[in-house]
């Protein structure tokens, strides 16, 4: 838990190693069997890697090559998806995707892409011509010829999902230890995990380190794992040109990935990016001018009114792009209890929910997996305010005063779902944190007005003065001594 | 003999004032300016120049952690960080109304240090 | 449902200036509903003096200014609810509210001020290229920190923007131990005022750098330094200009938005360059009964003049309760040749009084002339010595000038250099 003392040794049957959407639904998913399970995150919250920053698409499965683990998880996480997303209390929208063509050559791939995807086993997959293309998205470019229509691909939000899966495991009896890097791993029948936090125990390991499994599984003498650090920028645009597009829309995929893509989030901002470029450094998520540059000549290919002056703000993430182009998961050959679920890289977010169960099944060979007596896989809807009705709001605010004050007036985020948010199961422990659990400071005035109220907040809740609550752990201060 | 650029505050026109002055750093000249409070400008600047210091006071007891201050007149200008040390160095104990004087005639310059807002 | 006659959005300056008014004009159940713990509104973290100079005729700090509004408000029977957020403006203003001791509140009133000023527009609005590490913010959030938490937001600072917010940190900073080692601004000319360019910056040594901006941020996890760069005259960055700048601290003061969402919401349309609600001269917006002033309606340089506005917007709202505003025929104002924008944009043409037309020009000028223009008649020429885009400017109509204009003629204000 937080604040775990050095030294203190625990013996875990599974210790999952990364706090993003594969580590934080891994663990929901072997959270339901009578084993002691440990997620270990580095950062001061869960899903602050690729998690944090990708294009928060349920893809149809069209892209990946019949045969490969992408495709097939692909396709089964995508048909997952929705369910998963209802029972932890997530919003996912079925809004579809287009590949857009712009050619008569790009339609040729866009055929590729139809055979492909009815190989992969993709439902809802048609083509369609320049007129029903537009008639279905209106803000389509003049130039289009016509498209993929993937009616079964759907977008969601990565780190609510994250957040909430890491919830539910918890409710179910999993420690999600924050702050936890591991350094080196020792095996001495047992692994003994030499982290940030102190030595961690545990009989098996999952390696979901997401940029970093490379460097994790070579802890344990694996050095096969061949991962090329991808960096991707966006722009996030605010909602009101939420509305230009419905779909999801990509344009004719490349050998660097499917190319900038134009989509409404779940919400109802637009999202515009990514751009894709290999780096040496994986941390390496600063934004360039360059990259924001190529966002919007290309989003306006596909999308001709969409301008960054309606940008809130920009971000970028690093995906870890496997050399061997596929989904690497599977036993380590190099030491016997450690599991790799490596180069997630797209469709990971999609695939997702299907890894996590075909995790387990890998992991049943070696482990025996009894079902617990009680156990809930249904994570509790936290409150949201601004999705309420007068009287609903008017009930809420005489059972608990604290949602009659609103902090965050761009998003109507109350001081009672902020403080929900810290008080939660692995709830949040810093601004960026809260933020990603309530949308406090989401807006378009980006905290400029909250800011200091969520510090606050966070200080009162945390039980720490004001000056020690970050922006998202680590050296992340807001604010330094006091004045006087 | 020195000359000395100033850009005039006394009203949003910024008037470029020359102002020479003589070894005892006595004014003998102003020039730029454009009506008679630009010059009494430049000359109070190069003779005397003043200003208003605006900061906060620590309090004590109370809900509010600082309470704003201000020197009730002008204060010499090359005494600002001086006051500053006073001023940090002092802390009023909750309740603090506006206007109470807050430290009396600081630093000998005849100047009160008034709180400027209420604090509880 | 709580019946009012007049319910004010926001407590500010503008907010209470309004409703005072309204109260001096007989209006007897008004309620201002105020989102923070008090009232003021931004002036509560604005310590510094200037303020006041107009209206009261001597120069006071912000708690200051606002201290007196709320010292006359507690002896009127005027109902003030703070940490009170209000969510809604139907179309029939009907206002709903939210706090922590009504729950929801549904007020019916007879006219609506909107009172809610502006926000400061963030970093993302910019595409500063670099990570999101702390340490970026702006500069009234760098204030709110010092002059009311009494924390020390950054110890080496680079302020971004020189309008006056951003000047005024750059001395405040420094007064409290802080290195403030540039203020850079985009622009050619500073946004801010002369007095402050002064006082808060060449008192302390502090460079402005004009036609700078800030390209990138560096750190991992606070932010370590900023790279500036020269702009050219399309204010794009110019290649090989860059230099790296080790700070903390990033503040930025690029520009104030008016906070007009509610506005949006009750489908208010919106001036293109103010960003606020249009208006006839009594600040009566196109929704019968909804007024708007203050910075929700155009920002301003001085707290005085949103005085000023808001009294006319609390007087007009008086006169709509009160059955006597006028509201017919009008003839609409447009600026053009180097004026953006004017406020109002429409006046009644039987309007009762002489109206002032407020406005900003789109550059510096020098001995310029300010020239009406109504039907290809000039109808009043005002001489400048200087014109700037930091000073909102006014030209006054006569009324019975504006009575002799053809019915939805335009009246033109242009600047002749």
């Amino acid at each position: 838990m937080f604040g775990r003392k050095k030294g203190e040794i625990m013996t875990y049957d599974v210790a999952i190693v990364g706090a993003g959407v594969v580590g934080g639904l891994i663990a929901r998913e072997l959270s339901r069997f009578n084993i002691s399970v440990a997620l270990l995150e580095k950062c001061n919250d869960m899903a602050m890697g690729t998690t944090k920053a990708n294009s928060a698409i349920v893809h149809g499965g069209y892209d990946a090559q019949p045969g490969t683990l992408k495709a097939k998880l692909n396709v089964e996480g995508t048909a997952l998806m929705p369910k998963v997303c209802e029972k932890l209390s997530v919003p996912f929208k079925n809004n579809g995707s287009l590949v857009v063509a712009f050619s008569e050559s790009e339609m040729e791939h866009v055929k590729v892409l139809y055979d492909r995807g009815i190989k992969n086993g993709v439902p809802g997959l048609s083509v369609i011509d320049r007129d029903e293309l537009r008639r279905i998205e209106p803000n389509i470019s003049e130039s289009a010829v016509g498209a993929l229509l993937c009616e079964s691909a759907g977008i969601v939000c990565p780190y609510e999902l994250t957040i909430a899966a890491v919830e539910n495991a918890v409710v179910n009896g999993v420690e999600f230890i924050r702050n936890c890097r591991v350094q080196s791993i020792e095996q001495n029948g047992d692994y003994t995990l030499k982290t940030t936090a102190g030595d961690i125990k545990a009989k098996f390991i999952i390696n979901a380190a997401g940029n970093y499994s490379d460097k994790l599984a070579s802890m344990v003498g694996d050095d096969s794992i061949d991962l090329v650090p991808r960096k991707g920028e966006y722009y996030l645009l605010d909602k009101s040109v939420g509305g230009l597009a419905v779909h999801t829309i990509f344009q004719c995929p490349n050998e660097m990935g499917k190319g900038i893509l134009v989509t409404p989030t779940v919400d109802g901002n637009l999202l515009i990016g990514p751009t894709a470029k290999n780096i040496d450094d994986k941390g390496d998520t600063t934004t360039t001018s360059e990259g924001l540059r190529e966002i919007v000549e290309k989003a306006l290919k596909s999308v001709p009114t969409v301008s960054p002056r309606n940008a809130i703000t920009s971000f970028a993430g690093v995906r870890a792009h496997p050399v061997c182009d596929d989904f690497i998961i599977g036993w380590c050959e190099k030491s016997e209890h450690f599991l790799n679920v490596a180069g997630i890289e797209s469709p990971g977010l999609s695939a997702s929910p299907a890894i996590a169960l075909y995790v387990r099944e890998i992991l049943s060979e070696k482990l025996n997996l009894t079902e617990k007596e009680h156990y809930s896989d249904v994570r509790k809807a936290p409150v949201r305010f601004r999705h309420m009705n007068d009287v609903e709001r008017a009930e809420l605010i005489k059972k608990n005063p604290a949602y009659g004050r609103i902090v965050c007036r761009c998003e109507t985020v109350t001081e009672g779902e902020i403080i929900d948010a810290i008080r939660a199961p692995a709830g949040a422990r810093d601004v960026d944190g809260v933020k990603r659990r309530t949308r406090a400071g989401m807006g378009r005035c980006q905290g400029g007005f909250c800011g200091s109220k969520v510090v606050e907040i966070l200080s009162r809740e945390l039980a720490v003065p004001m000056n020690e609550v970050t922006k998202f752990g680590g050296e992340s201060k807001i604010i330094y001594e006091r004045t006087k | 003999m020195e000359k000395r650029e100033l850009v005039c505050v006394a009203c949003p026109l910024g008037c470029g004032i020359t102002v020479t002055l003589g070894d005892n750093g006595e004014v003998l000249d102003v020039t730029g300016n454009t009506c008679k409070r630009g010059d009494a400008y430049a000359r109070s600047e190069c003779t005397a120049p003043t200003r208003s210091l605006t900061t906060t006071v620590r309090v004590e007891g109370g809900k509010d952690y600082v309470v704003p201050v201000k020197s009730a007149a002008p204060i010499p200008k090359n005494a600002m960080f001086d006051c500053m040390k006073v001023i940090n160095e002092t802390s009023v104990k909750a309740p603090v109304k506006i206007g109470d004087i807050i430290i009396k005639d600081i630093l000998g310059t005849g100047v009160d240090i008034i709180a400027t807002n209420n604090a509880e | 449902m709580t019946d009012f006659d007049l319910a004010v959005v926001g407590g500010g300056p503008a907010g209470m200036a309004a409703a005072l008014k309204a109260h001096e004009e007989g209006i007897e159940k008004i309620v201002i509903l105020e989102r923070a713990e008090t009232l003021g509104g931004i002036l509560e973290q604005c310590i510094h003096t200037g303020f006041g100079l107009h209206y009261f005729g001597e120069e006071l700090s912000g708690p200051e200014y606002a201290g007196r509004f709320i010292k006359l408000l507690a002896d009127t029977d005027i109902v003030v609810k703070t940490d009170t957020m209000v969510l809604d403006i139907a179309s029939d203003n009907t206002v709903t509210a939210v706090n922590k001791t009504d729950g929801l509140l549904k007020i019916s009133a007879k006219a609506v001020v909107l009172a809610m000023g502006c926000r400061e527009r963030p970093r993302g609005a910019l595409s500063i290229a670099g990570t999101r590490n702390s340490g970026i913010m702006t500069a009234g959030t760098a204030q709110k920190y010092v002059n009311i938490y009494g924390y020390m937001p950054g110890h080496e600072v680079v302020i971004l923007g020189s309008g006056d917010i951003g000047l005024i940190m750059a001395r405040r900073m420094t007064l409290e131990g802080a290195k403030v080692k540039m203020v850079c601004e985009l622009m050619p000319y500073s946004g801010g005022l002369t007095r402050n360019i002064v006082q808060c910056l060449n008192d302390f040594d502090i460079p402005l750098k004009l036609s700078t901006t800030v390209v990138a941020t560096h750190g991992k996890d606070r932010l370590e330094g900023v790279t500036i760069a020269k702009v050219d005259g399309n204010l794009q960055p110019i290649e090989g200009t860059e230099e790296y700048v080790p700070c903390d601290t990033l503040m930025l003061s690029v520009g104030l938005i008016p906070e007009n969402e509610l506005s949006k919401n009750a489908g208010l349309e919106l001036d293109r360059i103010t960003n606020g609600p249009k208006v006839d001269e009594y600040r009566e917006t196109e929704q019968k009964g909804v007024f708007a002033c203050g910075n929700v309606l155009q920002v301003h340089d001085l707290v005085d003049y949103v005085t000023e506005e808001s009294q006319i917007a609390g007087l007009g709202a008086a006169k709509f309760i009160k059955g006597e505003k006028i509201s017919g025929a009008c003839v609409t104002t447009s600026g053009t040749n180097g004026v953006r924008y004017i406020v109002p944009q429409r006046i009644n043409c039987e309007t009762d009084a002489d109206v002032k037309l407020y406005f900003r020009v789109g550059a510096v000028y020098t001995n310029a002339s300010i020239v009406v223009e109504s039907n290809g008649k000039i109808i009043l020429s005002k001489k400048k010595k200087k014109l700037c885009p930091g000073e909102m400017e006014y030209v006054l109509l006569k009324k019975d000038v504006i009575a002799g204009l053809p019915k939805d003629s335009v009246i033109t204000v242009r600047v002749e250099a």
